[in-house]
């Protein structure tokens, strides 16, 4: 053999997700299977059941949180920068900047260097370490905000929003929708950061992953159970829901609450007021075009394989930057609720 | 341009109409002449830019941005105004200089040609944030699609000053951006815009529904009466050689109504009704709709949708101002000169009645087409702006009911978000259900909790906000008429659809069918 077996020889798209031929292993599967490496804790990576299970000690830490006894038959924890041989393969994590435990997966098979993604961003978040690109020949990537009209702003601009927000309505609440791992915190957190010390109320399917990042170490602040509070307490203040909660009854018992969102599809007018949302926070656990772009850069890699999202737009970049692009047309990865 | 663009963007996403008044008037209490002006002109759509064409600004970023990229933004993205806001590359260093003021946008675009709108845009593009591109390109492609109509936005001039909003209507017509003397005026600096040459609105005269019981308390010797004509309300003004045709909002609609304009005497001002009219009958309303719809006729609309005006009053007559004189009076000058009908123009003709019985006949035997109900009007009032209680009442035709299936349901807005208020109903055809209309009120805050709940507990479907329910409730729907309609499915079209009765005790399957609601046609 004179040259190394290219990747799309060893790695490949199943039904099941990403599969890894001289590691056995899949890749954030989407159905349970033997053994799994598990990028980060979001429902649609980290599902239950899986056999063996590969991930960050967060990651691991919070797949027991949500899945319990059903997280997985054996739960590996490795962290970032150990390395790890699963059969043929060596495997390393490394953080992706997405959420707590988020990780990168580099893969080294017979001298080929692949980096798998998973989700990620680029800008500084308070509660989980930055992205470390890795030099690679092949990349995989994600592509959820992957089209040039999506250019996230800084979060302090956004968390300046709410606060004035705040100001304008001292009779009514702010209901703020955030994803339950890693949106929820990285609110929390750079609230805390722009000097908002009081306590933040909050649906009860946020309370659990909440508290758990405070064990793992995560300043919060004081946080509080909205339900049970009487309404006229809410008045000024800050509460924290599910999206899904956000035009749901459990709403009516805040008092005239200025609903919020905070995601990076609100970067566009059309769709937050489709939603009905009064006040649209650009705030995005994942990476916006200039990121996305400047981490090929970064990376160098030859060759770039996109795992969901706007791949069209993201491959054609790529192609025209002379990089060897496609899409794989994963599916199974949920984005609306980022 | 900020501050603007600040406030386009607040009321896109404020959704309660106080909230919006609250920010339009912050925004006219603390910024200044010209620039308020100019943002009034854009809030009431007073302000186009003739030259500036979405294609302009579409080859304006196809420029700076890969095609295909575009293309793809623009697919997602939908609209072509945000679409360059969001993706048009920010310089390195924005030079806040450059940021242009309203009154510079306005002043630079009207006086540019086609040929240079581009480059006038550029650098303004350049200088400003994600929002004011939006707001920008929004205002000169003259659709900014925020929720605010003119009214709206003269509600909160007058809250803003505490003149009546009727004043302000009054003169509105007389006065062209950026209105310094209007704002001189209201902000107790300068006396009232002088608009006598000018062809003015006068607010209208509105009707009280007439309710159960009304009719004892009243004399029928003092009350006039006339049919109540399913068109709508308009205004005819000449004065000095200007001719206008207002809506009852005060829009000029004369554009879409060139034969009735033609028609108009001189130096006068009108009240009476718009209707499509064929030889004196009286069409449908969803005839006058037709119309409606329409900016500018082409000759076919005009041939088969013939539009008429059937006068009621008169408020002015030469520099005579009319409104002081008792109906009585003004009805005898209306006559008097207006009396000779003419092409497009015949006059409303009173109904004698000895007492309200006979009246209350002549109403229940009124169902030709485009009645809808008969006006009482005090002989003795002057013509008064706005709705005031007691000189004028509308007693419309008894409503038409009919018991429908609920079908649909979808969420509300605002204060009712997390409701499920508005209704999609049915009829039978056969053994299929049919949805023959929507209805979003009729119910109480309790009936609405109940009707929330049910839909909840008896949804088969979920279609983003809406869901379908399995065929079990039925809502008795009153409504005024029902017309065919090539829109919708069902072929029928109803006016005023409302919940009359939730009848929970009614079995579906004996609801109405959609045979019952075409016998109701007229």
């Amino acid at each position: 053999m004179n040259s190394a077996p290219r990747p799309e020889n060893w790695l490949r798209v199943t039904p099941a997700g990403l599969y890894c031929e001289p590691g056995d292993f899949y890749i954030d599967p989407a159905r349970p299977v033997a053994r799994a490496v598990i990028t980060h804790g979001h429902g649609d990576h980290a599902r239950s059941g899986n056999e063996h299970v590969l991930a960050t000690p967060e990651t691991v830490a919070i797949m027991r949180q949500r899945y319990g006894e059903l997280a997985g038959g054996t739960l590996q924890g490795a962290r970032y920068g150990e390395p790890v041989t699963m059969n043929g393969a060596s495997l390393c994590l490394v953080p992706a900047g997405h959420v707590l435990g988020s990780a990168q997966l580099v893969i080294e098979y017979q001298g080929t260097r692949v980096v798998v993604s998973g989700d990620y961003k680029r800008r500084p978040d308070p509660t989980c370490p930055p992205f470390e690109p890795q030099p690679c020949d092949l990349f995989v990537t994600e592509a959820t905000f992957a089209l040039p009209v999506f250019r996230h702003p800084p979060d302090k601009h956004e968390i300046d929003k709410l606060l004035h927000s705040r100001r304008l309505y001292p009779e009514r609440c702010q209901l703020v929708g955030v994803y339950a791992l890693g949106k929820c915190q990285r609110v929390l957190a750079s609230l805390r950061a722009a000097g908002y010390d009081e306590p933040v109320y909050m649906h009860g399917a946020l309370l659990g992953l909440t508290e758990l990042y405070q064990r793992l170490g995560v300043d919060l602040g004081p946080v509080q159970l909205a339900t049970g509070v009487a309404r006229d307490e809410l008045r000024g203040k800050i509460v924290l829901a599910p999206p899904m909660a956000l035009a749901d009854r459990w709403t009516r018992r805040l008092p005239d609450p200025v609903i919020a969102l905070a995601s990076g599809w609100m970067r566009v007018k059309q769709r937050a007021k489709a939603r009905g949302i009064e006040l649209p926070l650009v705030i995005s656990d994942h990476a916006d075009w200039d990121e996305l772009t400047q981490t090929l850069d970064d990376v160098g890699a030859p060759e770039i394989w996109v795992t969901h999202g706007r791949e069209e737009a993201l491959v054609h970049y790529a192609a025209q930057r002379g990089r060897e692009a496609r899409a794989l047309a994963l599916t199974g990865f949920d984005e609306e609720e980022e | 341009m900020k501050r603007f663009a600040e406030l386009l963007d607040a009321l896109l996403f404020t959704p309660s109409r106080n909230g919006k008044l609250r920010l339009i008037q912050e925004y006219f209490a603390t910024t200044p002449d010209p620039e308020r002006g100019w943002a009034l002109a854009a809030l009431t759509g007073e302000l186009s830019f003739a030259e500036a064409k979405p294609s302009q600004v579409r080859d304006l970023a196809m420029a700076r941005v890969d095609p295909e990229l575009f293309g793809w933004s623009w697919d997602f993205v939908g609209d072509l105004a945000e679409t360059v806001a969001l993706i048009w590359p920010e310089p390195e260093m924005q030079d806040q200089s450059a940021v242009p003021s309203l009154s510079e946008i306005v002043s630079t675009l009207q006086g540019a040609s086609r040929a240079d709108v581009g480059a006038h845009l550029a650098p303004w593009l350049d200088a400003l944030d994600a929002t004011g591109r939006w707001a920008l390109l929004k205002l000169v492609t003259g659709a900014l699609r925020i929720g605010v109509s003119a009214r709206l936005a003269k509600t909160a001039l007058a809250e803003w000053s505490g003149m009546e909003l009727n004043s302000i209507e009054e003169i509105w017509h007389g006065l062209a951006p950026p209105y310094p003397e209007l704002f001189a005026w209201l902000e107790g600096s300068a006396p009232p815009p002088d608009i006598a040459e000018l062809p003015t609105f006068c607010p209208l005269m509105l009707a009280q529904p007439l309710e159960e019981g009304d009719l004892g308390t009243l004399d029928p010797k003092d009350y006039l009466a006339e049919w109540k004509w399913d068109g709508i309300r308009v205004q005819l003004v000449s004065r000095g050689g200007q001719r206008r045709l207002y809506s009852r909002s005060g829009d000029d609609i004369g554009g879409a109504f060139p034969n009735i304009v033609a028609a108009m005497p001189d130096d006068v001002t009108l009240d009476g009704e718009l209707l499509v009219m064929r030889g004196g009958e009286v069409a449908p309303f969803n005839q006058l709709q037709q119309r409606l719809n329409r900016k500018s006729p082409d000759q076919k609309m005009l041939r088969d949708y013939p539009a008429g005006v059937r006068l009621y009053d008169i408020l002015r007559e030469g520099a005579e101002d009319l409104r002081p004189l008792p109906l009585r009076e003004r009805r005898r000058r209306l006559e008097a000169s207006h009396g000779m009908p003419r092409p497009n123009l015949d006059l409303s003709p009173m109904i004698r009645f000895a007492d309200w019985e006979e009246l209350k006949q002549l109403r229940a035997g009124a169902r030709e087409r485009g009645i809808e109900g008969i006006m009482l009007k005090l002989a003795d009032s002057p013509y008064l702006a706005g709705r005031p209680k007691g000189p004028w009442f509308k007693w419309k035709r008894g409503a038409l009911t009919i018991d429908t299936v609920l079908m649909y349901a979808q969420r509300g807005n605002g204060k009712r978000s997390s409701f499920y208020s508005d209704y999609t109903f049915g009829a039978w055809a056969g053994d299929k259900l049919v949805p023959v209309g929507k209805a979003y009120s009729g119910f109480t805050d309790e009936e609405l909790r109940r009707l929330d709940k049910w839909v909840r507990d008896n949804t088969v479907n979920r279609y983003g906000p809406v869901r379908e329910v399995a065929p079990g409730l039925v809502l008795e729907i009153a409504f005024d008429s029902v017309h065919r309609s090539s829109r919708h499915k069902s072929g029928v079209a109803m006016r005023f659809p409302r919940v009359h009765r939730i009848r929970w005790d009614k079995p579906y399957r004996e609801a109405d069918t959609l045979a019952t609601l075409e016998e109701m046609m007229t």
